[in-house]
């Protein structure tokens, strides 16, 4: 529904004899010190002729572009190509090179999920993700409620995300603390054997890469 | 040279010092098995100072018990947790 139809929607069902509260703008409360840190130091730089505010633009731009669909492709791949999954657990970063994913200055790890073991990630001191393979994270991820809680009753949070695992089995949390990225390898869901790879990244979401959901079967 | 193997058993140092820590504050003081050896790095403890982060430091990823982590743990006995440490947090375990 357009703004402006959903106005007289609004006014047909019910009378304005009282206020709502404004919708806040993103920008309209006090910013905090970290964001004017940051502001400051752009700024800065673009004033001494470091970058540009061009440069400092298109990568912001750059990062916003990225999407979990690159990771979805290289699921899709290690699903249908044995030798591209062993090559991606032994050499992530080589590995998504071949698929045109550059991880420059990161080093990335690959963990499989199996039948015994289920892989979830967290960073418990800040949010470090694989932004270039995954895009930017869910607020979620970076909250201190997921960050503090995953990583000593994971069932628990994964249940709240809708995903209950067999009794028997492990989960390993992994604390993404320094120089690593992590990306889970979830497990093929049956009844997919006729599907095609193009197919198959379609059923590979963000949240299965992160892992606290897995890939359902269409 | 890393100091370590994977199947080495070490012991996270318990202590405080302040400033940029990437060795979180649950897994001080606990014991676990180095899981593989990641390559040297520049020591972020430095690096967040405007120094240059060297000499680098070799890190691992170390695999703890949950149920050896947090005493209450609830969840399956099996189930672990990998963190990134850096060599000069780590000391052979018994």
């Amino acid at each position: 529904m357009s703004r402006h139809a959903h106005e007289h929607e609004h006014e047909r069902h019910h009378a304005h004899d009282h206020s709502h509260p404004p919708q806040p703008d993103i920008d309209s409360g006090p910013m905090g010190h970290y964001q004017l840190m940051g502001a400051a130091l752009g700024e800065l730089l673009i004033e001494k002729g470091v970058i540009t505010a061009d440069e400092l633009r298109a990568t912001i731009e750059l990062i916003d572009g990225k999407s979990p669909e690159d990771g979805a492709r290289v699921v899709a791949r290690a699903w249908t190509d044995p030798d591209y999954r062993r090559r991606l657990l032994e050499d992530g970063n080589a590995a998504v090179d071949a698929l045109g994913v550059e991880m420059p200055d990161t080093h990335l790890v690959v963990v499989e999920n199996t039948a015994k073991v289920h892989n979830v990630i967290v960073c418990t001191l800040c949010s470090c993700y694989p932004r270039m393979l995954l895009g930017l994270p869910p607020d979620w991820y970076k909250a201190h409620a997921y960050r503090s809680r995953v990583v000593r009753e994971p069932r628990a949070v994964l249940r709240e995300f809708g995903t209950e695992l067999p009794d028997d089995t492990e989960i390993r949390v992994h604390d993404s603390t320094a120089d690593m990225r992590y990306l889970v390898l979830p497990r093929r869901p049956d009844g997919t054997e006729d599907m095609n790879e193009e197919e198959l990244a379609a059923l590979v979401t963000r949240d299965c890469m992160i892992g606290v959901s897995s890939p359902k079967a269409p | 040279m890393a100091r370590f193997a994977p199947g080495d058993r070490v012991f996270v140092r318990e202590a405080y010092p302040p400033g940029h820590i990437r060795t979180p504050w649950y897994i001080r003081g606990k014991s676990g098995v180095i899981e593989r050896v990641c390559g040297e790095f520049r020591n972020p403890e430095e690096l967040a100072y405007g120094r240059d982060g060297t000499p680098r430091r070799t890190l691992y990823r170390v695999r703890f018990m949950q149920r050896e982590v947090w005493d209450d743990y609830a969840e399956h006995p099996g189930d672990t947790v990998d963190i990134e440490i850096y060599d000069h947090w780590l000391e052979p375990a018994a």
